[in-house]
């Protein structure tokens, strides 16, 4: 059985469509969610997808995290469930506390729109089968406000947690020790500014998304096992 | 009443949002040397006690309006000057991202 992505969309949300796109292409059941509504539709994963939600007022993401569908990912990722917010996404999670730090307008000042290469930092993790230290991704980015920040303590406790999961090669945006993804203590959360949802069909370019949207097929596979061991 | 949030950037914390506002002024003839951008909400509340929209101010400050990673606010209750919160933070992180800025 196909595991069950949900995607949520938001006002100003523009990367829902291709996640959910690529989800159905690498194996899992793409499912719309939208942000007025207050169920996950039987989901056993959900992406937050990139855009520019509620305008980036405020702050970026720091509105969407107020979305009655926000509760719902808050209950399901605090009982387990593999949630993976990318861009726009990252922002609403750190913003509503799910992962640790925030994102800063880049140090440049400018918009960034190119690929980048992603390093992967440890072996084992759930959300990168079968990938070890060193091992390259490419994935694009496209940000204005892509800086990971936290302060040094949060950043050391996450560090030797092993909650960085990828660093890029050649900074594009002003990160801390160049950290481009991190998931929460659980391991259940992840987030990152690049975007794999672009980068799983070879057709348009490089393919570096597939693992970690892989991963969250994984986990999320797993979940529905455990959610419904009849069905299986 | 109205309760006034002034909120800005921690010290060290990078802001190009103020330096590209520095280069502006500095365009125009201005001797400035720094410029950072903050945010300002005037809020009205329906409480008569100053204290009481203070500690409202305080909290939704810390809730919503500022993220105290990266931010400072202050709060001012009919313009008068009360509490500031969050103004100093130690910053490794301008150091690191200028050596990237030099690339």
């Amino acid at each position: 059985m196909k595991p069950r992505i949900g995607v949520i969309t938001f006002p100003g949300t523009c990367d829902d469509r291709d996640a959910l796109r690529a989800i159905g292409l690498i194996g899992g059941e793409p499912v719309a969610l939208w942000h007025a509504d207050d169920s996950l539709d039987g989901c056993t994963g959900v992406i937050v997808p990139g855009g520019f939600s509620y305008g980036d007022y405020l702050r970026a993401g720091a509105i969407a995290r107020f979305a009655p569908m926000m509760r719902e990912v808050e209950a399901f990722a605090a009982a387990g469930g593999p949630v993976l917010g990318i861009c726009n996404g990252f922002q609403v999670l750190c913003e509503a506390g799910l992962l640790p730090g925030v994102l800063r307008p880049n140090h440049h000042g400018r918009f960034v729109c190119r690929d980048v290469d992603l390093v992967v930092q440890r072996a084992g993790s759930p959300w990168l089968p079968g990938l070890e230290p060193g091992d390259v991704l490419r994935v694009p980015v496209k940000h204005h406000d892509g800086a990971w920040y936290a302060p040094p303590d949060e950043q050391e406790r996450a560090e030797a947690a092993g909650q960085v999961a990828l660093r890029y090669a050649d900074n594009p945006n002003g990160a801390l020790a160049d950290i481009a993804c991190v998931t929460n203590a659980a391991g259940n959360v992840c987030g990152l500014m690049p975007h794999p949802e672009h980068a799983v069909d070879p057709a348009l370019g490089p393919v570096g998304g597939r693992p970690l949207l892989k991963g969250l097929l994984t986990l999320a596979r797993a979940r529905s096992k455990k959610a419904s061991p009849v069905s299986a | 009443m109205k309760v006034t949030v002034l909120v800005r950037p921690k010290d060290g914390i990078l802001d190009p949002q103020g330096e590209a506002i520095r280069q502006a002024l500095s365009t125009l003839g201005y001797p400035a040397s720094s410029v950072r951008a903050g945010r300002l909400f005037d809020v009205e509340l329906d409480v008569d006690d100053p204290a009481e929209a203070a500690r409202i101010g305080r909290e939704a400050a810390d809730r919503v309006l500022a993220n105290g990673l990266i931010e400072g606010y202050e709060v001012l209750v009919e313009g008068v000057p009360g509490e500031v919160a969050g103004e100093v933070a130690e910053e490794p992180a301008a150091e690191a991202a200028e050596e990237v800025a030099a690339e």
